[in-house]
C-alpha cells in the first residue's frame, strides 16, 4: 500500500463554527493521508465531528485552518469556479440518500452531467450504463418515492460515479439502511472499488462497516483523530480509548464491567480453531469465566475476539497471563471504568 | 330590474374583463414575484449565497406592501396607476395595482415554497458541482412546481378577489358591475348573479390548481 500515492491529504486542517454565543470547534489539527485505491473508513460517534470532516474534503465546508490537497492541488487556493469542477471528480452519497424526488431514476443519474454540460442524449445514455452497474436497469423511468431505500442508494451510488470521479464520498451511506441491505450497498463499493479503482472514503459510526470493507481507518473523537492505521491493526491493538470502544462494540452492551478487570484476547488464522480457553482451564486449574465472544471477518481474514474475566486472586492472574503469553495470544487489560 | 339580453350581455363581458384583469395580473405579478422570492430564499442567511443587507432590505419592502390594505393601495398609487396606464379607470388601468399587491404576495409566496427544498438535496448539487445559478433553475425551481401550482392558485383567487374591489375606482369586471348595480343602484339580483360568477371562477381556479399540481408531484404514490 506504501507504493500507491495520496490521492487526498488533509494538512493541519481545523474548522470552526460560529455559535450563538461563543465558537464552537468541531474539527482540530487533522492530518490524514488518503491513498489512491484505497477505502479509507471515518468512524466516530456522532457529534465527534465526522460529518464536518467529510464535507471539508470537498470544501462544502470550508475549513477555518489548514487545507486539503487533492490530486496535487490545493482546494484552499482554488477560485469557486474551479472548486466547483475539481467537486466533479469527487462523487458524495449521503444517508438520507438526497435524490431529486420530481425527476426520475434516470434523470437523477445524468443530472451531474447535465450541469457539468454534458449534451443530454449522451448523458442518458451514460446513466443507462450506471443504472446497469448498480442493478437497476428496470427502474429507468421510475421515480424515488417509488424505491426502497436500498434502491435509492444505488441510483444515488449510480448518480455520483456519473462524472467517472476519482473518489467517492460516503457520509453514513448505510446508517438508514437495514443490516441485509447495508451489506449489499457495501458489496457493490467494493466492487466499484476494485473494478474501477476509485477512492472509497466512509464516514460511519458503526465498526461493522469498516470491518466488512475498509482497507484502513482512522478514529475521529472530540474533534480530533484518535488514532488511524489499517483495520486489523487497529483491531488488534487499538491505541486509543475511544478505539477500544468502537471495537468491543457489542461486548460493552452486554457485559457490565463494574470496575472489574477483564482480559480481551484476539484470536486470528489458526488460534480460532483452537480450543484455547479450555487448554487454559486445564493449564491453569480453574474455570475462566467468558463475558463475551465473537467472530468477525476483517478483510479476508476471520478474527474473533472474547472478554473473559480475570481472576481476582493475583496468583492466579499470573497464571492466566503465562499461559497467554507462551501460546502467544495477544491480549489486553480492559477495565469497566474506562468506558 | 330587468333581466334582459342587455343585463346577459353586460354580465358576459364583466366575466370576461375579470379572467382577463386576473390572469394579466398574475402573469406580471409572477414576473416580478418570483425573481424576488428567489433572491429572498437566496439571499436569506441560510441560503445558498447569503446576502443579509440585500435580504433584509428586500424583505421590509414587501412587507410594507403587503401590510397596505388593498383597497388603501390601490387609491394610494393612482398616480403611479395613471403613469403607467394613461388613466385610472377601466380593465388595463386595474392591472397595476393588482400588480402592486400580488407580485409581493407571490414573493413570499414562492419564498415559503423554495424552502421546503431538501437541504440535503441541494448540499448534494453542490457536491456535483452546480452553481448558483443551476441550483436555483435545477433544483429549487423543478423540486418546488408542485407547490408553487398550489400557491398559485390561491394567488390567482385572491387577485380575484381584489378584482371585485377595483369596482369602487371605475375597475371594470364583475366586481365593478357588482359595486355599481348591487351597491349604487340597490339592484340585488344583478349583484348576487356577479357574486355567483366569481364564485364559480374560483372553484374552477382552486380546483385546477390542486388536480394540476398533484399530477406532476412525483412524491405522492
Amino acid at each position: 500500500m506504501s507504493e500507491r500515492n495520496t490521492i487526498i491529504e488533509l494538512s493541519h486542517l481545523g474548522k470552526e463554527f460560529q455559535g450563538k454565543d461563543a465558537k464552537v470547534r468541531a474539527l482540530r489539527d487533522i492530518n490524514l493521508k488518503i491513498e489512491a485505491g484505497e477505502i479509507f473508513g471515518i468512524i466516530g460517534l456522532s457529534g465527534a465531528g465526522k460529518s464536518t470532516l467529510v464535507r471539508c474534503i470537498n470544501f462544502l465546508e470550508t475549513p477555518t485552518e489548514g487545507d486539503v490537497i487533492f490530486d496535487g492541488r490545493s482546494l484552499k487556493s482554488l477560485t469557486e469556479k474551479e472548486l466547483r469542477e475539481a467537486r466533479r471528480s469527487m462523487g458524495m452519497i449521503f444517508q438520507q440518500f438526497n435524490l431529486l424526488a420530481q425527476r426520475n431514476v434516470l434523470k437523477n443519474i445524468s443530472f451531474p452531467l447535465e450541469i457539468a454540460g454534458v449534451p443530454k442524449k449522451q448523458a442518458l445514455e451514460r446513466a443507462k450504463e450506471l443504472l446497469e452497474i448498480v442493478g437497476l436497469s428496470d427502474k429507468a423511468r421510475s421515480y424515488p418515492s417509488q424505491l426502497s431505500g436500498g434502491q435509492k442508494q444505488r441510483v444515488a451510488i449510480a448518480r455520483a460515479l456519473a462524472g467517472n470521479p476519482k473518489v467517492l464520498l460516503c457520509d453514513e451511506a448505510t446508517s438508514a439502511l437495514d443490516p441485509n441491505t447495508t451489506n449489499s450497498i457495501l458489496q457493490l463499493l467494493k466492487e466499484i472499488n476494485q473494478k474501477y479503482g476509485i477512492t472509497i472514503i466512509i464516514i460511519t459510526h458503526e465498526m461493522k462497516v469498516v470491518e466488512a470493507v475498509c482497507d484502513r481507518v482512522a478514529i475521529i473523537d472530540q474533534s480530533q483523530i484518535a488514532e488511524c492505521g489499517p483495520v486489523s491493526e487497529v483491531f488488534h491493538n487499538p491505541k486509543s480509548q475511544i478505539g477500544r470502544h468502537f471495537i468491543l462494540g457489542d461486548a460493552l452492551k452486554e457485559i457490565s464491567f463494574d470496575n472489574q478487570l477483564f482480559y480481551r484476547i484476539i484470536f486470528d488464522g489458526l488460534e480460532a480453531t483452537e480450543p484455547v480457553i479450555a487448554k487454559m482451564a486445564l493449564a491453569c486449574k480453574f474455570p475462566v469465566n467468558i463475558a463475551y465472544a465473537s467472530t468477525k471477518r476483517i478483510g479476508d481474514k476471520a478474527v474473533g475476539q472474547m472478554v473473559i474475566q480475570v481472576p481476582e486472586r493475583d496468583e492466579d492472574r499470573q497464571k492466566v497471563v503465562r499461559f497467554l503469553e507462551t501460546e502467544r495470544i495477544p491480549y489486553e487489560e480492559v477495565e469497566g471504568n474506562e468506558f | 330590474m330587468s333581466f334582459d339580453a342587455q343585463t346577459v350581455q353586460m354580465l358576459a363581458v364583466g366575466t370576461l374583463e375579470t379572467l382577463y384583469m386576473i390572469f394579466a395580473s398574475a402573469v406580471m405579478a409572477y414576473v416580478i414575484g418570483l425573481p424576488l422570492g428567489v433572491i429572498l430564499v437566496v439571499t436569506d442567511k441560510d441560503g445558498i449565497r447569503p446576502m443579509p443587507v440585500v435580504n433584509q432590505i428586500l424583505g421590509f419592502i414587501i412587507n410594507i406592501l403587503r401590510s397596505i390594505p388593498f383597497i388603501i393601495l390601490l387609491i394610494m398609487i393612482l398616480p403611479i396607476t395613471r403613469a403607467i396606464a394613461g388613466t385610472t379607470i377601466g380593465v388595463n388601468a386595474t392591472v397595476v395595482p393588482l400588480v402592486a399587491s400580488a407580485a409581493p404576495y407571490i414573493a413570499r409566496m414562492i419564498e415559503s415554497a423554495l424552502k421546503e427544498v431538501d437541504a440535503g438535496v441541494i448540499e448534494a448539487a453542490k457536491s456535483m458541482g452546480a452553481s448558483t445559478w443551476q441550483i436555483i433553475y435545477k433544483v429549487l425551481l423543478p423540486e418546488s412546481v408542485p407547490v408553487n401550482l398550489m400557491g398559485a392558485a390561491i394567488t390567482v383567487t385572491t387577485i380575484l378577489g381584489y378584482t371585485a374591489m377595483t369596482g369602487f375606482t371605475g375597475g371594470g369586471g364583475l366586481g365593478g358591475i357588482a359595486v355599481n348595480y348591487g351597491y349604487y343602484r340597490y339592484e340585488t339580483v344583478i349583484m348576487l348573479v356577479s357574486v355567483v360568477l366569481l364564485i364559480v371562477i374560483v372553484q374552477i381556479i382552486q380546483a385546477a390548481g390542486v388536480k394540476l399540481s398533484r399530477k406532476c408531484d412525483k412524491r405522492i404514490r
